[in-house]
């Protein structure tokens, strides 16, 4: 079978020829392998280990003062910072597709800071400016607004990186119509800018959130982990420090799970936007860093490529 | 209101908001560390513990990138030109070191390969130590970066389509021959990007590492664990140091995406 992939004769005619040395069988093989080892056998672990003291001691753990207070601070924090996001997003997308200003290149290659940046390095320097020592005398650290200004840092890029592309292939003379037809400049933005970056930005807040709920290394310095700063990631590593290793597994379990119907959202966002013929451009959304949750395989495409078994 | 007045008014909210949230610390953490000179920071990155920092960080991508590199294309080929049923699982599967927690993906490799772990009789039986050690790290790291190639090479794949492959095939190439002649030179770009991305997560990874590998000084700190220890004992000048480092890293990423962005679409 791995002989019939690789022999170009016999293989079918439009399916050239792709996975060199394996045939496709062995390749998937790998590759699940691959996932199992490195990502599905250490998941499974955790799962097992938040379980391990039965379903009323993963209730007790999940539902402590603490935890919940963690949950909270995580859940409103970052929904304040997609929020935020969302609108500066949009406005930096904008600046850098339909304006022109001198150092518009750096500004757009600088937007992508935060995904190349470690995230610990960001908390520091986001503490140097903003914290005790703040040459502008504005000490906002160890705060819940630390948590929301870290987070706003790590999760800037999400939103301009999925609207701009949208906004780059948006048809500029529907604008001209409206404003023909003598719109105004913010109705035009309202009923005909604003629709067509929808499923952009719905994705991209979708992303930003879902980063924001896990991230730990920017808060940590910045915002510290005091009892009112302390998000769910850094609640965790303390129960992991204390020991309570059922307990940090059963809160990993619960916070999964909210960045999970993150990306569930998002593919549905996508499934949804491919439907409606704005596929082309979520699809080729420039990835940086980050991913808008499926492949840019869509679901018409998805048939199309199906191969015959070749078992 | 005019909309000079408006384009101006979101020049100044958009930009002001880029310049205070991400260039002013940039700029701020370059001035602290140089206020006094080159040479505390210098010293305090090619003390022994920061060369060792660094010389880890550096193995940790000479392992973690290579391997992802060559499952990213391969796992991008499958998904491309062999879509299947269980593909889509894949997929999910890939994506999923998106959406977890790093401090979540150290704990589960913590509890995979630590005390009371999964794999915790056979590995001590073998006398192989994961956690609190080099492989322990390295996973981790594995683990966080194995989305970025796949996702940057799928794209590409699609759009280069099977003609030339094709083409190559009715010539006579075989399949090795077909993939370097034709597919990864017509791939190389998106999966350089891929690289670039995959490097800079490992450099900087931080949460899923600070989990397992117990950050001892000299022998399992990375370069960010290092900034972290070095902050937390007031050692600022390394701390700056190491974090200036690892900005200029950063920066130098930024560089790279930009020349493979425009390569990619020359």
């Amino acid at each position: 079978m791995e002989a019939h992939a690789a022999n170009p004769s016999t293989a079918a005619p439009r399916a050239g020829l792709r996975l060199p040395g394996v045939g496709a069988g062995l390749g998937r093989g790998l590759v699940v392998l691959y996932l199992s080892i490195f990502v599905l056998l250490p998941l499974a672990a955790l799962t097992d280990k938040s379980f391990s003291l039965g379903l009323s001691n993963f209730w007790d753990q999940v539902t402590t003062p603490a935890a919940l207070d963690a949950l909270k601070l995580t859940l409103i924090a970052s929904l304040i910072v997609v929020v935020i996001n969302a609108v500066f997003g949009t406005i930096l997308a904008w600046l850098l597709v339909r304006d022109d200003f001198p150092g518009k290149a750096a500004v757009n290659a600088i937007i992508d800071l935060p995904f190349a940046l470690p995230t610990i390095v960001a908390s520091l320097i986001l503490i140097e400016l903003w914290g005790k020592k703040s040459p502008v005398g504005i000490d906002i650290s160890l705060s819940q607004t630390a948590v929301v200004v870290a987070l706003l840092f790590v999760t800037l890029p999400f939103v301009v990186r999925a609207v701009q592309p949208l906004l780059m292939e948006m048809d500029r003379e529907m604008e001209e119509a409206a404003a023909s037809l003598g719109a105004g400049g913010f109705t035009i933005f309202r009923r005909v800018i604003f629709p067509n970056l929808l499923p952009g930005l719905a994705a991209g807040i979708a992303l930003a959130f879902a980063r924001a709920l896990g991230e730990f290394g920017s808060v940590l310095i910045f915002a510290g982990g005091l009892a009112d700063t302390q998000v769910s990631s850094i609640y965790i590593k303390q129960l992991i420090e204390t020991g309570n290793e059922a307990g940090a597994a059963a809160v990993s379990v619960v916070l999964l799970l909210c960045s999970l119907a993150c990306l569930v959202v998002v593919s549905l966002i996508q499934r949804w936007s491919s439907r409606h013929d704005r596929s082309s451009g979520l699809t080729e959304m420039p990835l940086s860093g980050f991913d808008p949750g499926v492949s840019g395989i869509t679901s018409e495409t998805m048939g199309e490529r199906e191969d015959e078994e070749r078992e | 209101m005019s909309s000079t007045t408006s384009r101006w008014g979101l020049r100044v909210l958009g930009l002001g908001y880029v310049g205070l949230l991400l260039v002013a610390p940039l700029i701020l953490i370059f001035y602290k560390t140089f206020e006094d000179g080159l040479a505390p920071p210098f010293e305090a990155i090619t003390s022994p513990d920061g060369l060792h920092a660094l010389k880890l960080t550096l193995i940790t991508v000479a392992i973690a990138v290579p391997l992802n590199t060559i499952f990213g294309v391969v796992c991008a080929l499958l998904l491309v030109r062999h879509r299947r049923r269980g593909s889509a699982l894949i997929d999910a599967v890939i994506n999923l070191p998106f959406a977890i927690s790093p401090v979540v993906i150290g704990l589960s490799l913590y509890l995979l390969y630590g005390t009371h772990g999964w794999f915790e009789p056979g590995l001590a039986e073998a006398g192989i130590k994961v956690l609190f050690s080099t492989p322990g790290i390295v996973l981790c790291c594995i683990f966080v970066s194995i989305p970025f190639v796949v996702r940057e090479t799928v794209p590409v794949l699609q759009e280069i389509g099977t003609e030339q492959e094709q083409a190559a095939s009715t010539l006579g190439a075989n399949a090795w021959q077909t993939f370097w002649r034709v597919t990864l030179p017509a791939i190389r770009w998106g999966v350089a990007y891929g690289v670039v991305l995959t490097t800079a997560r490992v450099l900087g990874e931080f949460g899923a590492v600070s989990v397992v590998s117990g950050n001892i000084s000299g022998q399992t700190q990375t370069l960010p664990l290092f900034v972290q220890k070095n902050y937390e004992n007031f050692n600022l000048p390394g701390a700056f140091g190491a974090s200036v480092l690892l900005a200029l890293l950063a920066l130098a990423t930024l560089l790279a995406m930009n020349l493979l962005k425009r390569k990619e679409a020359a």
